[in-house]
C-alpha cells in the first residue's frame, strides 16, 4: 500500500520508520507545517533527517500530502475535542477520495463518530483505528473478530495515570511528588491534564462504546472523573485491605464510566507502570483479558500498521 | 413459598459490650422454634455507635422467623438486618476530602439512614491533622443485590459534602 501520513509526532514518526519493514511505501508526509510528497516512495531516511534537523519534512505543503496519490492515509495529528479538527478534515477529504483512512488519532472516531460513519458508508474507502484505544494492545479488531459478541469491555487505558498510581502505592509518596518524577522520566507530558484527569481514557471508552453499541458517543456521554490530587492516603487505606487504587474505563449497560476505582491488590486489572489492560465480557467466551503497552511509538504504530494490512486492497 | 418451608436467614444484631448478652440474644430464637447454624461475633469491629455486631445463621420457618425476629426487638436487641438473604454484600469505598470538618460521623450516620446500607467499620487516615484532607476506607454491608443502591446512597452524601468517593470495581475486579 502506498500510505501518507498527516502527523510527525512519536507515532507518526514510527509509521514512517517501520512502514518499509510491512512492505508499504511511504508517498507523502506532513507535519503540521510542511509536506514532502513522492510518487514512487520518499527515502524516508532523509525526510526523518530532515525533521530532526530542520523542524520540516519538505520543501511541500500539508495541502500537498493530502491531495498526493496515496491508498491510506494515517492520520496522526494530536487529538482535538469538540469538532475533532484538523482531523476530521482529513478523514473527511481522504474519504471523498475514496481512500483508506487509518487513525491513530482518537477525535474523529470519539467525538464525531457518526459522521465518519455516514462518511465511510458514501466511501469506496474504510476507516480503522486499532491505534486510537490501548496502543499496541489489538482491542478492537479482537472485538470485531468476537462478532457481537462482547457485551463489555472495562480496564486500564492510561498508561501515565496508571505509573503515578502504582508509584504512589509501592513508595508511599504523594501525587505531586511522582507526577513530578513521571515528567522527568518523559512518562508524563509537561500538560498532563488529559492523562491525570481521566479524558484520554475517558476518550477511549466512548471509541469503545462507539464501536460496542453502534451508537455515537462523545465525550459528554461520559462520567469522568481523574486521580489528580489523590492523598497517598487513600492508597495505603486501601493497601490495608489488600486493593489498590487504579484508573478504570467503564463500558457497559450502554453507560460509559472513568474513575479511581478499588480493585484488589493483586488482581487481573491491577497492572504496574504503564502498562494497560484490556478486560472484555463476551456472550460465549466468559472474560478476555489483553495486556500490553498502551502508548508509545513504535508500539502505536504497530497498530496503525496492522490496521493497514486489515484494509481491503484498493 | 409455603408457610412450612424451612429456610436459613441471616440475623444482623448489634449487642452491647456486656455480659449476658449474647445468650439474651440467642433466647428469643431458640425459644421461637429456630435452630442456630451459626454464630459470627465480631468482637474486633464496632458499628458506628460503639456496639457489637453480631451475625447469626439459623433456619425457621417463614412464620416463625417473623415471629423471632419480633422477639428479638421486644428483649430489646438492636436487630440492624434480617431476612432470606443468606449472603449480604459487602463493599469497601474510600472516601477522600474534608472528612473531618465535614463532620465524619454525621456522614456515616446518613449513609444508615437511607437504608439498605449499614457501615460495618472504618479506618480513618488523616497526615495532615483535621485542617488537611484525610481518607476513610469504609467496610460496607448491604443486602443481596442492593450494592447498586447502596453505592448509590453513598455518592449523594459524599456529593452534598464535597468529598470524593473511591468506589470498588463492582465486576470483574477478581
Amino acid at each position: 500500500m502506498r500510505l501518507a501520513i498527516v502527523g510527525s509526532g512519536a507515532v507518526g514518526t514510527s509509521v514512517i520508520e517501520l512502514a518499509g519493514g510491512y512492505g508499504h511505501d511511504v508517498v507523502g508526509v506532513a507535519d503540521s507545517a510542511s509536506g514532502a510528497v513522492g510518487a514512487t516512495g520518499l527515502d524516508t531516511e532523509a525526510v526523518l533527517s530532515r525533521k530532526r534537523e530542520r523542524g520540516t519534512v519538505g520543501d511541500g505543503t500539508p495541502e500537498d500530502v493530502l491531495e498526493a496519490d496515496y491508498d491510506v492515509l494515517v492520520e496522526a495529528t494530536p487529538t482535538t475535542l469538540g469538532d475533532a479538527e484538523p482531523g476530521f478534515s482529513h478523514v473527511e477529504r481522504a474519504l471523498e477520495r475514496d481512500r483508506h483512512v487509518v487513525l491513530a488519532n482518537k477525535g474523529p472516531v470519539a467525538e464525531r463518530y457518526d459522521d465518519v460513519r455516514s462518511l465511510e458508508a458514501d466511501s469506496a474507502g474504510t476507516v480503522l483505528f486499532e491505534a486510537a484505544v490501548g496502543g499496541a494492545i489489538p482491542v478492537l479488531s479482537t472485538i470485531d473478530d468476537l462478532n457481537g459478541q462482547v457485551t463489555a469491555a472495562r480496564g486500564v487505558l492510561n498508561g501515565t495515570a496508571n505509573f503515578v498510581l502504582s508509584r504512589m502505592a509501592a513508595e508511599g509518596l504523594g501525587y505531586e511528588h511522582v507526577l513530578a518524577e513521571a515528567q522527568d522520566l518523559g512518562v508524563a507530558e509537561a500538560d498532563p491534564t488529559f492523562d491525570v484527569e481521566g479524558i484520554d481514557a475517558a476518550l477511549k471508552c466512548v471509541i469503545l462504546a462507539n464501536v460496542l453499541y453502534e451508537d455515537t458517543y462523545t465525550l459528554e456521554d461520559a462520567e469522568v472523573e481523574g486521580i489528580d490530587d489523590l492523598p497517598g492516603s487513600a492508597l495505603e487505606l486501601a493497601a490495608e485491605d489488600g486493593r489498590t487504587i487504579r484508573l478504570i474505563g467503564e463500558v457497559a449497560d450502554g453507560d460509559v464510566r472513568v474513575g479511581p476505582r478499588l480493585v484488589p491488590e493483586n488482581g487481573t486489572l491491577a497492572v504496574s507502570g504503564t502498562l494497560n489492560i484490556v478486560q472484555l465480557e463476551t456472550h460465549h467466551a466468559g472474560r478476555l483479558n489483553i495486556s500490553g503497552r498502551g502508548a508509545g511509538g513504535p508500539e502505536t504504530a504497530s497498530a496503525v500498521l496492522a490496521d493497514v494490512g486489515r484494509l481491503p486492497s484498493r | 413459598m409455603s408457610g412450612t418451608d424451612t429456610n436459613s436467614y441471616t440475623v444482623r444484631l448489634e449487642l452491647v459490650d456486656e455480659p449476658g448478652e449474647l445468650l439474651r440474644a440467642l433466647e428469643p430464637i431458640a425459644d421461637n422454634g429456630g435452630n442456630l447454624l451459626s454464630i459470627f461475633h465480631e468482637r474486633g469491629n464496632l458499628t458506628p455507635r460503639g456496639h457489637i455486631p453480631v451475625e447469626v445463621d439459623l433456619e425457621a420457618t417463614e412464620a416463625r422467623f417473623d415471629t423471632i425476629v419480633d422477639a428479638l426487638r421486644e428483649a430489646g436487641v438492636n436487630v440492624i438486618q434480617a431476612g432470606a438473604e443468606r449472603y449480604s454484600e459487602e463493599l469497601t469505598v474510600v472516601l477522600v476530602g474534608h472528612l473531618v470538618e465535614t463532620d465524619l460521623s454525621d456522614t456515616l450516620r446518613r449513609f444508615a439512614d437511607r437504608g439498605g446500607v449499614s457501615v460495618a467499620d472504618v479506618s480513618l487516615s488523616a497526615p495532615a491533622g483535621t485542617e488537611g484532607p484525610s481518607s476513610a476506607r469504609l467496610r460496607l454491608v448491604a443486602t443481596e443485590g442492593q450494592s447498586d443502591d447502596a453505592l448509590e446512597t453513598v455518592r449523594a452524601v459524599a456529593d452534598e459534602k464535597d468529598l470524593r468517593v473511591v468506589e470498588p470495581l463492582t465486576e470483574g475486579s477478581a
